[in-house]
């Protein structure tokens, strides 16, 4: 399967050099208008002049701060209630309708309100990615713990564990799994809480970058901020991936039978 | 049926005086059904292990067996009557008895190593201590060499090893063992079968050994307990295995009393099969349109 992967790269890449290059030359021709749709060099220059000045790195630095902060208190919350609700039946029965509403309402929404309360700063746009981490990392954690097999539960017991060893030894590690399956899922919802925070309203980040530049209908500044985003939305994902790789070691080439 | 609820008769003595490792009294279990109602697996069952006494236990398939092990752990609570060990009532997990489940129960997570060294952990040994002794315990079931590798790196054989290392090494003075060997192929079975009759004959704990397969039971026990298919399954009989020690299980079954008493249990358990396997029947003819 990665041999093949690796067979399709020439492929892959092939048909990004033909998109980019025909976008090059419709847009020099002026087949298609530069001012609606930009054009490859432009942007490129664009960015490498971010660069160059160094006026990209805040908004970079904000925006992976924000991303780091908000997985981690969402993930914190939601491993914390997740364990409690998965311990409790009387504390999962009795919020369960609430926590459904609370999961199926649009987020967006809050992102203003956020920055009414929070204001313009990194504190709103964390805010927010976290009330979009919390409910994955919520969900799967509960799931995690529940779906513990009874059977590792007491032969733990047997060799003498407490209730506070169970968790330790057997609970939580069994919840990671579930955590970490969705981690590039909540990593990247943490992402976009910050982007759509700071898109919504803010006075740095990527979001910020690309807003400003709609407001001025420089499109070039649009597309720059755009390739900027997803390149950093790649190199986040393979941390992940890495990351994931370094916690889940016990379950290499077990992943296929499971 | 028995009339349960009677006042328990604690701490009955053998002849030589001792208390044995594990009473059952009138013991019966019941579980709640879906539909309503509930389903007696166990109904009046009474017994006792000796000290040092390997029994093996024999029946049909949902006969209760597991159930009847989980209830001398201390895993679960028996609806009537009582289980005691060394004459005390088990309450909660039985800190005094191992148990092999009859599933994989190794910690994924964890290897071969960190899995053996976990008993000794809970029971807060340092951690140089436990894995010296994991090691050591690891090298007894003949896994030196594997101590790094998860359990899916293992073998079926291996894990079954390595889970007996991580019951054994808690020093546990009973040893429950719920078909351990039942998944694993003839030869691998046939060497297990001796090393844990060899790790028995070294310091003789008891052992309960339950298995569905006659030719395992009369191999290794010194006694042979049938039980009788459910529901409401109890003892039908015990049977002494009368066979010299040390054994060796391939051996052993050449042995002419091996064969008398085979054919003593067999007359027995045969029935009970069968009906097992009446039981089963219609229910699963009635599926069909
Ligand atoms: N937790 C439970 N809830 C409901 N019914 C149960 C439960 N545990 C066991 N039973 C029922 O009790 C009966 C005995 O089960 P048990 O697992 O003890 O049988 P067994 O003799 O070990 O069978 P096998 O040889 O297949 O392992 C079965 O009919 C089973 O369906
Ligand atoms: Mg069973």
């Amino acid at each position: 399967m990665t041999a093949g992967r690796f067979r399709l790269l020439p492929y892959q890449a092939g048909v990004l050099v033909a998109l980019v290059a025909a976008w090059q030359v419709t847009a020099q021709r002026r087949w298609l208008d530069p001012f609606f749709f930009s054009m490859p060099s432009a942007i490129a220059a664009r960015i490498v002049q971010w660069f160059g000045s160094g006026s990209i790195y805040r908004h970079l630095w904000t925006t992976a701060l924000e991303t780091v902060l908000a997985f981690l208190a969402g993930a914190a919350l939601g491993v914390a209630f997740g364990f409690a609700f998965a311990r409790s039946p009387a504390l999962s029965g009795i919020f369960d309708p609430y926590l459904k509403i609370a999961n199926a309402l649009p987020r967006v929404v809050l992102a203003p309100i956020f920055t009414l309360w929070f204001g313009l700063g990194v504190l709103s746009k964390v805010a927010f990615g976290v009330t979009l981490v919390f409910f994955i990392v919520f969900f799967n954690t509960y799931q995690g713990i529940r779906e513990v097999d009874r059977n590792l539960l007491d032969n733990t017991r047997m060799l003498g564990a407490t209730e506070r060893d169970l968790v330790r030894h057997v609970l939580f590690p069994s919840a990671l799994v579930w955590i970490l399956s969705s981690l590039h899922t909540s990593v990247g919802l943490a992402l976009v809480g910050a982007v759509v925070g700071e898109y919504l309203g803010s006075g740095r980040g990527l979001g910020y970058v690309i807003a400003q530049a709609e407001g001025t209908f420089d499109t070039t500044g649009v597309f720059a901020g755009m390739t900027v985003l997803a390149i950093f939305t790649l190199a986040v994902d393979l941390a992940v991936t890495l990351i994931e790789r370094r916690l889940l070691a016990w379950k290499q080439g077990a992943a296929e039978q499971t | 049926m028995r009339p349960s609820g009677q006042a328990p008769r604690t701490g009955r003595r053998d002849l030589s005086g001792a208390v044995a490792a594990l009473e059952f009294y009138d013991v019966a279990r019941r579980f709640p059904v879906p539909g309503g109602g509930t389903y007696a697996a166990l109904e009046g069952v009474s017994f006792a292990v000796a000290r040092g006494e390997f029994l093996a236990i024999v029946g049909p398939t949902g006969g209760g067996k597991s159930t009847l092990l989980n209830l001398a752990a201390g895993l679960l609570r028996p609806s009537a009557g009582q289980v005691l060990a060394f004459g005390a009532p088990v309450d909660g997990v039985n800190r005094r008895a191992a148990y092999l489940f009859q599933q994989d129960v190794l910690l994924p997570w964890k290897t071969a190593l960190e899995n053996v060294m976990l008993g000794p952990l809970l029971h807060r040994q340092p951690r140089r201590e436990a894995q010296e002794h994991a090691m050591r315990w690891l090298a007894r079931v003949g896994l030196a060499g594997f101590e790094n590798r998860y359990p899916h790196q293992l073998s079926g054989g291996m894990r079954k090893r390595v889970a007996l290392a991580q019951s054994l090494i808690v020093g546990p003075e009973i040893l429950l063992m719920d078909e351990p060997f039942s998944a694993l192929d003839v030869q691998t079975r046939a060497l297990m079968e001796n090393d844990l009759l060899r790790l028995w004959q070294e310091d003789r704990k008891t052992v309960v050994f339950v298995t569905h397969d006659l030719d395992e039971a009369i191999a290794l026990a010194d006694r042979v307990l049938v039980l009788s298919a459910g529901p409401g399954a109890r003892v039908l009989g015990s049977h002494p295995v009368a066979l010299p020690r040390p054994r060796d299980v391939t051996e052993i079954r050449l042995h002419p009393a091996f064969v008398e008493v085979y054919r003593e249990i067999w007359a027995q358990l045969r029935g009970e099969v069968l009906r097992a396997y009446a039981a089963r029947a219609p229910t699963e003819g009635s599926a069909a349109p």
